[in-house]
């Protein structure tokens, strides 16, 4: 029996730490982009901030295109 | 093309339909926490599905070359009954399958119909038995833990993250990441599952010697295959997507996203790494995670546990099928046709069973039956009265003041008897089929309005709350959401 564990492990923790990063990435866009100038912070940074967690979410889904296209 | 005999087009054919069945069985994957956060509405999310996974057939290059992923010894060559009866098998398992609203993987399904086509064919010896383990069985396990707990983590977080926030600011950019996520969901299939399909139709003709042994499919192959499954894609199976999005849980638009990013990023480093998890499987597990991963969040063990007995039958139960089916077919031209009729009319019993309780694009969000009533003690009582009367239950309308759960309840055990049964006796197998046909089709015209009548309790809730559901806005909805929870965890 030849079961590729470290295949499966590499599987795991990809898929765990690309999930968590990129839901918390794309988290923090939305809260970025959804702030309202009133809630403290500068407005700008705040939405520069939540452009650039788009940004890597968009290059993400690219990566994933590639990857599927590959 | 004069190399394609009859059995060859039959063959093609029957490669085609399963790609059918693999379509509207796996909408479900993409889309169904999708439509059920109201992220898209369902006949919209069913057609992007479907147009991606049209794209999906034709990006990849890459055709998948052995369709058994060495699962069974290719080296002698497949004999296209041994394909055909595969086929069969898991046709009929999809079919059966998505009559429960059972997700389950089609590719297993296809796996066991070769197993068990192979075994009746050439013997035990021509399986890999190592193969079997490390591509069914520990794939099985694993995806679902994988993605589940991947989903739950991204759950926790995004929760984390937004508890200062107004659920009702983020909900609609979560909506707009999870109909990514989707897509790319989607695309991956359309290219993997499709290619299966690419597969087995190329197989087949360099079988029948219309094309050269290492040919690629040709762009008629291609073409047919995305075709396929993006019409069955597009058609939805709306009984699978309704246990997934609403059956296991309650999914808010938070979960919707950790779920389907999970689903997505789990696939797509599988496939990469070249440990390939089932779709079903993963997407499933996906779910289920962020249901856990939600404070308050219900998951309904009950549905996630026939869930799971469905997917270790598959193997066995499309098995079977399929090993009878090559013992009739290889008796020549006759007992083709016996199976191909037993096919034909096995899916039109099954279809006819699902126009009972019709479920579309129109009442995909509400509560599955088996749900909203009680969901105990139905499976003794089926299986006792032996497996022709169990088959029979499992498709004829439970009475009406009853608990509709009835329905649903037993049918992974009482599918696979009744597979047994019509299968067992090859010719016959469209006789044992008749009186569940004659259950499904004395019951179509008044049947459906009748029950919607007489369950009081279920039927008033699922009326009432989520009909507008669909059209109501955010806040609304979450609220609705509750309180279908409430009910039936109640009940």
């Amino acid at each position: 029996m030849d079961i590729d564990w470290a295949a499966l492990g590499e599987v795991f923790g990809v898929s765990l730490v690309a999930t968590v990063a990129l839901v918390g990435v794309f988290t923090l866009g939305i809260i970025g982009a959804g702030r309202k100038p009133s809630s403290g912070g500068t407005p700008v940074l705040a939405r520069t901030g939540a452009y650039a967690c788009f940004g890597v979410c968009g290059l993400a889904v690219i990566y994933g295109i590639y990857l599927i296209a590959a | 093309m004069e190399h394609i005999t009859l059995l060859i087009g039959i063959v093609i054919v029957t490669a085609l339909v399963f790609d059918f069945t693999n379509g509207f069985h796996d909408t479900a994957n993409a889309m169904a926490t999708t439509i059920s956060t109201g992220a898209m509405k369902p006949k919209a999310a069913v057609a992007m599905s479907a147009v991606l996974n049209l794209v999906g057939a034709f990006v990849s290059v890459e055709v998948a070359k052995t369709i058994s992923s060495g699962l069974i010894d290719e080296g002698s060559g497949i004999k296209p009954e041994v394909i055909f009866a595969a086929l069969v098998g898991a046709i009929l398992w999809n079919m059966l399958t998505w009559l429960a609203g059972l997700p389950s993987s089609s590719s297993h399904a296809l796996m066991g119909g070769l197993l068990g086509a192979t075994v009746a064919s050439v013997g035990f010896g021509a399986v890999n038995g190592d193969v079997v383990v490390m591509k069914v069985l520990i794939p099985a396990l694993a995806a679902p833990l994988v993605a589940g707990l991947a989903a739950l983590f991204a759950t926790r977080l995004s929760y984390r993250l937004t508890r200062d926030t107004d659920e009702r600011q983020t909900a609609q950019g979560y909506r707009w990441g999870q109909i990514t996520s989707a897509a790319l969901v989607s695309l991956a299939h359309g290219t993997n599952d499709a290619q299966k399909t690419m597969g087995v139709i190329t197989l087949a003709l360099i079988s029948g010697g219309a094309l050269g042994a290492d040919a690629d499919p040709p762009l008629w192959v291609i073409a047919s295959a995305g075709l396929a499954i993006a019409l069955g894609t597009y058609l939805g199976g709306w009984r699978i997507i309704r246990t997934m999005g609403k059956g296991i849980t309650d999914i808010q638009p938070p979960q919707g996203f950790a779920a389907q990013t999970s689903a997505a990023t789990t696939i797509l480093a599988s496939s990469h790494i070249g440990f390939s998890l089932s779709t079903t499987h993963v997407c499933s597990g996906a779910v289920m995670g962020a249901g856990v991963g939600r404070k308050g969040g219900v998951v309904r063990w009950s549905t996630a546990g026939r869930m799971i007995v469905g997917w270790g039958l598959t193997v066995p139960a499309a098995g079977l099928v399929a090993a009878v089916s090559a013992l009739v077919a290889e008796q020549g031209n006759l007992g083709v046709t016996a199976i191909a009729v037993f096919l034909v009319a096995s899916s039109g019993g099954i279809w006819l069973a699902s126009r009972r309780q019709p479920v579309d694009h129109t009442n995909v969000n509400d509560m599955p039956e088996a749900e909203t009533g009680s969901t105990s003690g139905a499976d003794p009582d089926e299986q006792a009265p032996g497996v022709v009367t169990a088959a029979v239950q499992a498709v004829s309308p439970p009475p009406a003041a009853g608990p509709r759960g009835g329905d649903g309840e037993g049918l992974p055990e009482a599918e696979a008897d009744a597979a047994a049964v019509t299968a067992e006796p090859a010719e016959g197998g469209d006789i044992s089929a008749e009186p569940a046909t004659a259950a499904a089709t004395g019951h179509t015209a008044s049947e459906p309005t009748e029950t919607e009548q007489a369950d009081p309790d279920a039927t008033a809730l699922r009326d009432s709350v989520p009909r507008q559901y669909n059209s109501v806005g955010a806040a609304s909805r979450s609220s609705a959401g509750s309180s279908t929870s409430t009910a039936s965890s109640v009940s």
